[in-house]
């Protein structure tokens, strides 16, 4: 379908561009732009005066619960909350149910995905088997099959000779490493160390639990290159080890989830199950670290870390209860939550969800590196058209999303999402 | 978020559940602790009980097992002349998969007033209380390692009956702090009380630096720790904290923090000793203290009863 996007205010940030500009959209490309286009007969004209035009936003965490909970049409839901949320790209993490280190159901899922014509889907391929930590995934089979990198989910690998192991076969066929820092014995806890966990009489998880498993995989990378991606940087020390890391020039990067972003363990208030995450959300002073190092650029992008956890499973006593919040539709008005709060300019905070992801997945994403999470002529039309004057107020009934258990309930968040193109498909349309 | 008022408290301060100390005002913990005062004579007498609590349903729902405590809240109970029931949650419909709220809503259907509930995982009777209906009240007898009111409030009952004034004695608890939600919640009450001066002590294993911000002065030495004290409350110390790494054995925990007369010697003469029970002699305590004259462990289970018809009384007098 031939679409012109009429007046909107063009945000790239891998280019810089921040002007009032037309987008010619065909056959799923970006055909032209600029203040004018002629000789261009659109088939639809989406009036974007008053909105933002940015690309579609890439998430790289947002739990489709399939293979798994197919009786429950949850990859339908949850798809659709993406898009809804501005996504046109998201990498689903492994931790499915049979977990996804099989060839053949990376290839069910993504055709399943593909036949929804929305947003696309990276899927990780388990870096383990079952992941166990034990014995290696056939990555070559499973890069075939689509996916995009090797991660363990939230299971960290004990065992450091596996560990370095995975790093050399890995780095044998260039395939990244996915990993959230957690040391095993000291990640046992619920909620973070500290003087409210004792007060509480919750299982703390120290701060420790991550400097050490930062420190394991970056010595372990001294010696055996790799390309490894941090997932969910939880504290204010582990951030600055990652800061060294980079400057020290291993092949690192990093994501934190809006999670981190935003709340403090302060905020479980009495036991509020749906503050059961993990991570889990730690003191002010890691808060503010991380802001700022969003702001600054030593962490990559900004994740929903989307699970739309069922209401059974969060109706339970804290530590019970099971970890995990739903997302995908909260994170741009996250973002630009964030923003507004430190002063950040609109065009970096959109980096954080574009081209900043885009660089993590970088030559995994083949023919499509050079156009996604990016406006750019010639390039794939993932588009999302938001409204940044717009505000909503999260609740159950304002979520496409199965899941509807989120910290944020009851919040004003800016940012409404106006139309979300996927491959030059509109995807979503709020109007 | 979602509770955001102390959910012990309805609009008007008055108490409707009881789930911790921490939260609940001087005056507060002063009434329930006055009102027990009342109810110790109920016990001396031929027919021991009142009305008070006639017609009500007392649904003791105790997921961790515990026949002592239980015991006092069915005889507290009994003695307000409330009808108890005791269930049995182990072999109950819990093993069976049934969740803790549907439990619940199960239980409210036959008409439930109050509900004891003693769980192993912290925070779970603020579940509870949220869920149910405003006429039915919540009494935590102990949550995980987080609170045990019932507890801290007889403790208190019984340093007040023998000490008075909170205002300037020392008590020291001594033992697993890190896991007892009776050392919690008897230090928010100690602090609320007006008490200058409580010390938790153990080693570094059992006692976590960051109590201090509770209030508490940490030590790990128990000639420091109950130097000069008037109160010495001892904690049991249960046998997995020995394959936890967090004890060699119980021998050494006695060579290094068990009260014995010679050490007893380091507090005030005249100073109490305390233990919320079950005690293990030669562990936390040498029986020549737990039998000897400064021990006032029986009195904490006579003054229990007492303290528990308060709770009870008090929380079903008021709405939500």
């Amino acid at each position: 379908m031939k679409i012109l996007i009429k007046s909107g205010r063009v945000i790239d940030p891998a280019s810089g561009l921040d002007a009032n500009q037309d987008i010619a959209i065909a056959a799923g490309r970006i055909v032209a732009m600029g203040d004018t286009i002629n000789d261009f007969t659109p088939e639809k004209t989406i009036d974007a005066s008053g909105t933002v035009v940015a690309p579609g936003l890439i998430d790289l965490c947002t739990r489709l619960r399939e293979p798994g909970f197919e009786h429950e049409s949850m990859l339908e839901s949850e798809m659709a909350a993406a898009v809804a949320g501005g996504v046109t790209s998201l990498v689903c993490p492994p931790d499915t149910d049979p977990v996804l280190d099989e060839p053949g159901l990376v290839d069910m899922l993504k055709f399943r995905t593909k036949k929804l014509r929305q947003a696309r889907v990276f899927p990780l391929g388990a870096l383990t088997r079952g992941l166990k930590g034990e014995v290696l995934t056939e990555m070559a089979e499973l890069t075939e099959s689509g996916c995009v990198g090797f991660g363990q989910a939230d299971v960290p690998i004990v065992n450091t000779q596996v560990l370095q192991r995975t790093f050399q076969y890995a780095a044998s066929f260039g395939y990244s490493v996915w990993l959230r820092p957690q040391d095993y014995w000291l990640g046992q806890g619920v909620a973070a160390s500290g003087p409210l966990a004792t007060r509480m009489g919750l299982s703390g998880v120290p701060v420790a639990a991550e400097v050490i498993a930062l420190e394991t995989i970056f010595e372990l990378l001294r010696g055996t290159p790799a390309r490894v991606h941090l997932c969910r940087i939880s504290s204010a020390k582990g951030l600055e080890l990652v800061r060294k890391a980079k400057v020290e020039g291993l092949p690192i990067t990093c994501d934190v989830s809006v999670h981190n972003l935003h709340l403090i363990d302060v905020d479980m208030g009495y036991y509020d199950a749906r503050l059961r995450l993990q991570p889990p959300v730690r003191q002010q002073i890691d808060r503010d670290a991380l802001r700022a190092g969003l702001a600054d650029g030593t962490i990559d992008a900004l994740v929903s870390d989307h699970n739309p956890v069922e209401a059974d499973a969060k109706n339970l006593p804290f530590a019970q209860a099971e970890p995990g919040a739903t997302a995908v539709e909260l994170l741009l008005s996250l973002a630009l939550k964030w923003g507004q709060a430190d002063g950040v300019p609109d065009i970096t905070v959109l980096r954080a969800l574009t081209r900043g992801p885009a660089s993590v997945l970088g030559q995994s994403l083949g023919s499509l590196q050079d156009s996604i999470g990016r406006i750019v002529v010639g390039g794939v039309a993932d588009i999302c058209i938001y409204n940044p004057h717009d505000e909503w107020v999260v609740s159950d009934d304002r979520l496409r999303s199965q899941g509807k258990h989120t910290p944020f309930t009851g919040y004003a968040l800016p940012g409404t999402v106006c139309q979300t193109i996927a491959g030059g498909f509109i995807a979503f349309d709020g109007q | 978020m979602r509770l955001q008022r102390n959910p012990q408290l309805n609009a008007n301060g008055e108490l409707i559940h009881l789930l911790s100390t921490e939260g609940l005002s001087k005056a507060v913990l002063t009434h329930i602790l006055d009102t027990a005062a009342n109810f110790v004579s109920v016990s001396d007498r031929e027919v021991k009980k009142v009305p008070l609590l006639r017609g009500k349903s007392v649904f003791n729902l105790f997921f961790e097992n515990s026949t002592r405590t239980r015991t006092t809240f069915d005889i507290a109970a009994t003695r307000l002349s409330a009808d108890v029931i005791n269930l049995d949650i182990a072999r109950s419909s819990a093993s069976k998969g049934e969740s803790l709220l549907d439990t619940i809503d199960n239980l409210s259907a036959m008409a439930a007033d109050i509900f004891v509930v003693r769980h192993n995982e912290s925070g779970a009777p603020y579940l509870i209380a949220q869920h149910v209906a405003p006429h039915v009240h919540v009494v935590n007898a102990g949550d995980g390692r987080h609170a045990h009111p019932t507890q801290a409030l007889l403790d208190m009952y019984t340093i007040r009956h023998f000490k008075g004034d909170f205002s300037n004695l020392s008590v020291a608890i001594v033992g697993d702090v890190l896991h007892s939600r009776v050392a919690r919640s008897n230090i928010h009450a100690l602090t609320t009380l007006g008490c200058p001066d409580v010390r938790v002590v153990g080693p570094k294993t059992l006692v976590p630096g960051d109590m201090t911000q509770m209030g508490a002065r940490v030590c790990h030495d128990l000639r420091e720790g109950i130097s000069g004290v008037d109160v010495v409350i001892a904690l049991r110390l249960q046998n997995e904290r020995m394959s936890g790494a967090l004890l060699p054995s119980a021998q050494e925990f006695f060579k290094s923090y068990g009260l014995t007369p010679e050490r007893m010697q380091w507090a005030k003469p005249d100073a109490i000793v305390m233990h919320p029970g079950p005690i293990n002699r030669g562990v936390e305590i040498a029986s020549a203290v737990a039998d000897g004259p400064q021990a006032v462990i029986l009195s904490q289970v006579t003054f229990g009863i007492a303290v528990r018809m308060a709770v009870m009384s008090i929380v079903a007098s008021h709405d939500a």
